[in-house]
């Protein structure tokens, strides 16, 4: 039931974090998976841990041009795609009162152009095929807000919205359309936080701990396979217990 | 009956799973032939490839029936 052998699949941002484990979720359940990311020796990691052959296809996401190639560029290297997971993005925080307009415009062009582009390109095979998973990563600031992060829940709250109304179109062709919104993940980022500021995001968390990458990418297997036929639309949160909403 | 107006009907027929018969040149897609607006879509996408050509979306709001596609891709193949 969770099984996606022949699936073809495609992860943006499979240089590390959440876009890796999940890129290496979906191998392990039995598909073939695309990684998609800026830093090629970091795609070429990932393709080394999932230990089979994964076309790699670097992509500036800040870039349309680049980002129009990448679809037709996975569909020719796998012969058509599956499962498309918008997992990119990025941050650049700053307070509402100082925050500039190329802060907000990047992070929107990243987190939310750029995965409208993806879901435009991937419907033509997808409706074609009568077959498709569309899972966009949001986050829990897209759902909850959080203080400088005004483009950052913007872009998160602005793909949920999209991925539900996206969900409605193409639900009758058997293409299911969702999101995952991850709390406080486990990262490189979250590394750096020192003891305080550790306790005061922890003391927020009902687990009383930060997630793992694992488990989000568990949620994304779990979407993307025949056990999810039926769910459309949604938002998975993956947090803790931090919003249960 | 014309060579472009036979391939348009096989894959309207192919598509929308009516009956040949009902395809005919007055008959539009989505109020005769049971079509959806994502339907719409598909044929002028498949239109698209059968006749190698690109159909502008202003061009593709036109075809509402059997018959407008076939004046337009007879035209654009022409």
């Amino acid at each position: 039931m969770f099984d996606l052998t022949g699936k073809r699949a495609l992860v943006t941002g499979a240089s590390g974090g959440i876009g890796r484990e999940i890129a290496k979720a979906l191998a392990a359940a039995g598909a073939t998976v695309a990684l998609s990311g800026t830093r090629v020796g970091a795609l070429e990691e990932t393709a080394g841990a999932i230990g089979r052959d994964c076309p790699i296809l670097p992509c500036n996401l800040s870039k349309l041009d680049e980002v129009d190639k990448l679809v037709p560029a996975v569909e020719a290297a796998m012969g058509g795609l599956d499962i498309l997971i918008n997992n990119a993005g990025m941050t650049r925080d700053n307070l509402f009162m100082r925050m500039k307009d190329e802060e907000w415009d990047e992070v929107l062009a990243v987190n939310l152009t750029a995965a409208f582009h993806l879901n435009r390109a991937v419907l033509r095979g997808m409706t074609k095929q009568r077959f498709g998973r569309i899972i966009g990563i949001s986050s829990v600031v897209g759902v909850m807000g959080n203080p400088g992060q005004g483009n950052y829940a913007a872009s998160k709250a602005g793909l949920i919205g999209m991925n539900k109304a996206l969900a409605h179109e193409v639900v009758s062709r058997n293409i299911t359309v969702n999101s995952i919104a991850p709390g406080f993940i486990a990262s490189a980022m979250t590394d750096e936080l020192n003891n305080k500021q550790r306790e005061a995001i922890l003391s927020t968390i009902p687990a009383h701990r930060l997630g793992t990458a694992q488990e989000v990418a568990g949620c994304a297997v779990f979407l993307c396979s025949d056990a999810a036929a039926y769910i459309t639309g949604h938002t998975l949160n993956v947090n803790g217990g931090m919003a249960m909403i | 009956m014309s060579d472009v107006a036979d391939r348009v009907r096989k894959i309207v027929v192919e598509h929308l799973n009516v009956d040949a018969e009902k395809v005919v040149e007055k008959a539009s897609f989505i109020d005769d032939l049971g079509a959806d607006s994502l339907d719409q879509v598909e044929l002028v996408m498949a239109f698209e490839e059968e006749f190698s050509v690109e159909i502008p979306d202003d061009a593709a709001e036109g075809i509402q029936t059997f018959g407008d596609a076939v004046s337009f891709l007879t035209k654009a193949v022409g």
